[in-house]
């Protein structure tokens, strides 16, 4: 038990969730903003791959951190334009799109990536963002380490819940956002167009996602590999469902499962015995079971799914 | 007078199909129009060329003297014309407040002005008398309501022309005559309102002056005080039509009894000691508001719930189990009050939505494996004997009329020669030709020794076809009075509940029998 107590206790391990969770809040806005449009965007993977790549290779070229991560952002969106062009206008199945978009920017970024590093045979690295102390909050016991000693993206996550929780409920664009994946035909008679409206919010959605996936290798790691992701594009689909669509509990969901990841983590060094396997699966296990508990509250977007066209029901 | 709107020489094909043929048509400050025609006669593609959900091929659209830019629902909406959408345009997700505000402010403003929203809203509801609470959410809301909140919307992007696509027919009898007195109320406020319908009694209640459409093209305009139902009938269908009489009824043997049924909460409202019984060669009318059980006894009968007390005698004799299978088995024909939802599968083919009531019987499948030709075969039999247009035995039936859909559910339960024959609402959102054949139907049914037990909303439709008629009221079930004692007051008395002089009226029956 004192085991379990010292990692609870230990400063490393609450500093760790919040970097943890950073890619998780990034991609899981991501895909909220998709899905209050009414479109599933499966692709988040492959683009958190593609995202991790290119945000990595901009910096390894010779641009800064902030460019690298600018670039994983626009090409996250362009991935999103993809993605929303066959699903918005054209209607195809948002599952197979979603799917065949992950495949491709994951295979894509493994070739770019060999296009430009074609003999390294351990990565190369690069310096990556370096925690920024926020002056004097910093100083707080405890807390100072644990909030205020995070890396530039990690504030810029938080921010972002913040402004988009803000934008979904408080603005005109909001609600258009939303009622875009509650009932299209009820946005086009207010004399909004819905297919626009959706194209849009897939792209900024797909920006984050490629954000997210810049995080990891621009600032919880410093170098690329093709398999980084590991299935977090995944987690972030399961947590909008976990978050019932909301950013703030968005940011919850994302905490919660950053929290038993690295709990895990600490586990699987102090306790002896037991496959190291068992402890990985914690997180997702949990996950399962959260969302089990809070999906069954959740107001699913009406129109999620749903291709529209005019004068069609 | 001054004209607000006018709509003229409008063009639309699709494909080959015309839908409005160089239509015209204009409306007059506080006037209220009806625009009448059955279904497909290009109603509502006329509508949505003035909204700008179309563009028309030709024609002008003015507002006011001036022309609305084709295609563009923002114009039409800054000129002041709203449209009540047929299937509500809400997202029942969001709060009342959300849907009435939705693309009222521009899209970039960082801060939406609710307050303001939530007051011309709550003034808006005060003035016209639409009672709703902003803050509640529209899956709450009742269909009355709903609609209230879609004629909010109109009203609170400052419309001044109200275009209604059928505005009653998701409505109780109740709730449209509340609908009417309110849009009366809102003509004396200067809103000019056109309305689509197609049923002749709220055309000729409510409106000032009718438009009748039929084929897409305009056939004849007329004054209300200078018309009649049955012309605007002759003028909508093209021809005369008359809804079939009941020829004297010649009861048999019993053929269903329900005693005492209790059944709580499913379906709707719950049974509370209803008993009835209905002959062989007879139809039972069992009229109520809606709410008071009739979908619930309708779905006993048809064995979707056993009852919780009480039982159900077929022939005589309880069914081994009450389910469906065991119903239909029994020779209990079923005709659903909501067809989309309940009578038809909308993406399966026309011949599996036919047989699939059946598809255990050696009729339709043999050791498991399904019989597509015998199937397709009685499809191909009742498209052609119950007159279903538009289907084909393989499309989807999704894309059928509600018409149309209806005789292919009628041909369905009525070819298999049911004894029993449960028709709930069989004439809802129909038009009248096809009103007239469903009853036509019923009454065939009926003179060939099935027993009817229908259950409507609609007292002309009950009195037409019953023999005998009995109200529903919280779940009870009044005495049943003659079809030829029946008036319009009765019936009104029986439904709100006063069954005071019934019994008389039943003894006198007994003694005639």
């Amino acid at each position: 038990m004192s085991v379990l107590f010292d990692i609870l206790a230990s400063v490393g391990m609450w500093e760790a969730v919040l970097r943890i969770a950073t890619p998780l809040i990034l991609g899981t806005l991501g895909v909220l903003l998709c899905e209050r449009v009414g479109v599933l965007n499966l692709g988040i993977e492959g683009i958190m791959t593609f995202g991790a790549m290119i945000g990595w290779l901009t910096v390894y070229g010779g641009g800064d951190l902030w460019t690298g991560l600018l670039v994983a952002a626009a090409a996250g969106a362009m991935f999103g334009l993809l993605h929303a062009l066959l699903t918005v206008p054209l209607g195809l199945s948002q599952h197979v799109t979603g799917l065949g978009i992950t495949l491709f920017a994951a295979s894509f970024s493994y070739y770019v990536f060999r296009l430009a590093v074609p003999t390294a045979s351990s990565p190369p690295t690069i310096e990556p963002f370096r925690p920024l102390a926020v002056p004097f909050l910093s100083d707080l016991p405890f807390l100072g380490p644990v909030l205020f000693t995070q890396t530039a993206p990690t504030y810029l996550a938080l921010v972002l819940v913040a402004a988009i929780a803000w934008g979904l409920y408080r603005t005109p664009l909001g609600l258009a956002v939303r009622m875009a994946g509650e009932n299209p035909h009820a946005l086009d008679a207010q004399g909004v167009d819905p297919i626009l409206l959706r194209i849009g919010a897939i792209m900024a959605g797909s920006a984050l996602m490629g954000m997210a996936g810049a995080f990891l290798t621009t600032a919880a790691f410093n170098s690329f590999f093709p398999t980084m992701v590991q299935g977090r594009g995944w987690i972030c689909v399961a947590l909008v469902v976990f978050a019932s669509w909301r950013p703030e509990r968005a940011l919850l969901g994302a905490l919660l499962f950053a929290f038993f990841d690295a709990f895990q983590l600490r586990l699987q060094t102090v306790v002896d015995g037991v496959p190291y396997q068992l402890f990985l699966m914690l997180p997702y296990l949990l996950s399962i079971l959260a969302l089990v508990l809070m999906a069954r509250r959740a107001r699913v977007p009406q129109a999620l799914m749903q291709p529209y066209r005019r004068g069609e029901r | 007078m001054t004209r607000v709107l006018e709509l003229e020489g409008i063009t639309k094909r699709f494909g080959a199909v015309t839908a409005n043929d160089d239509v015209s048509l204009h409306l007059e400050r506080g006037e209220i129009v009806a625009l009448l025609g059955e279904n497909g006669a290009g109603k509502t593609t006329l509508m949505s060329i003035l909204f700008g959900h179309y563009t028309a091929d030709s024609g002008t659209v003015r507002v006011d003297g001036q022309e609305l830019p084709p295609g563009r629902s923002r114009a039409a909406i800054q000129a002041g014309v709203g449209m009540v959408h047929q299937h509500f345009a809400l997202a029942p997700n969001l709060t009342v407040l959300d849907n009435v505000l939705t693309g009222t402010e521009p899209l970039w403003k960082p801060r939406s002005d609710r307050a303001g929203g939530r007051e011309k809203l709550v003034g808006l509801a005060r003035r016209f008398g639409l009672k709703v609470d902003p803050d509640a959410r529209v899956s709450d809301l009742s269909v009355g309501e709903c609609q209230r909140v879609e004629i909010l919307k109109a009203l609170y992007n400052d419309a001044r022309i109200l275009i209604l696509d059928e505005p009653t027919a998701v409505l109780t009898a109740q709730e449209a005559e509340g609908l009417f007195a309110t849009l009366r109320q809102m003509t004396q406020r200067g809103l000019s309102l056109i309305f689509i319908s197609h049923k002749l009694g709220e055309v000729m209640a409510a409106a000032d002056r009718v438009v009748v459409l039929r084929h897409g093209r305009v056939v004849a305009e007329r004054r209300k005080v200078h018309t009649s139902k049955e012309e605007l009938a002759e003028l909508m269908v093209g021809r005369a039509v008359k809804r079939p009489t009941r020829p004297p009824a010649t009861p048999g043997e019993l053929l269903l009894e329900g005693v005492d049924l209790h059944l709580a909460g499913k379906g709707g409202a719950s049974l509370k000691g209803a008993s009835f019984h209905l002959r062989a060669g007879e139809t039972l009318g069992i009229i109520g508001v809606s709410g008071n059980g009739q979908t619930t006894l309708a779905g006993l009968v048809s064995g979707l719930y056993p009852p919780d007390v009480g039982k159900l005698l077929i022939e005589g004799h309880r069914p081994p189990r009450h389910d469906v299978p065991h119903a239909i088995a029994a020779g209990i024909g079923r005709i659903p009050e909501d067809r989309n939802a309940e009578g038809a599968i909308g993406d399966m083919t026309t011949w599996e939505n036919v047989v699939l009531e059946r598809i255990w019987s050696p009729d339709y499948s043999t050791r498991g494996l399904v019989r597509r030709d015998a199937a397709r075969a009685t499809t191909e039999a009742i498209l052609r004997d119950y007159d279903v247009r538009g289907a084909r035995v393989d499309g989807r039936i999704r894309l059928l009329s509600g018409g149309n859909m209806q005789k292919l559910i009628l041909g369905r339960v009525l070819s298999a020669d049911p004894r029993i024959v449960v028709a709930a609402q069989p004439s809802r959102g129909l038009d009248e030709g096809a009103i007239a054949g469903v009853h036509e139907r019923l009454l065939e049914a009926r003179s060939r020794g099935a027993g009817v037990l229908l259950i409507s909303e609609d007292l002309e439709e009950v009195m037409a076809l019953s023999d005998r008629i009995m109200a529903i009221v919280g779940g009870r079930l009044s005495p049943a009075i003659p079809a030829e004692r029946a008036t319009q007051q009765l019936l009104g008395l029986m439904m709100a509940g006063d069954w005071s002089t019934l019994d008389d009226i039943a003894a006198e029956g007994v003694h005639a029998v």
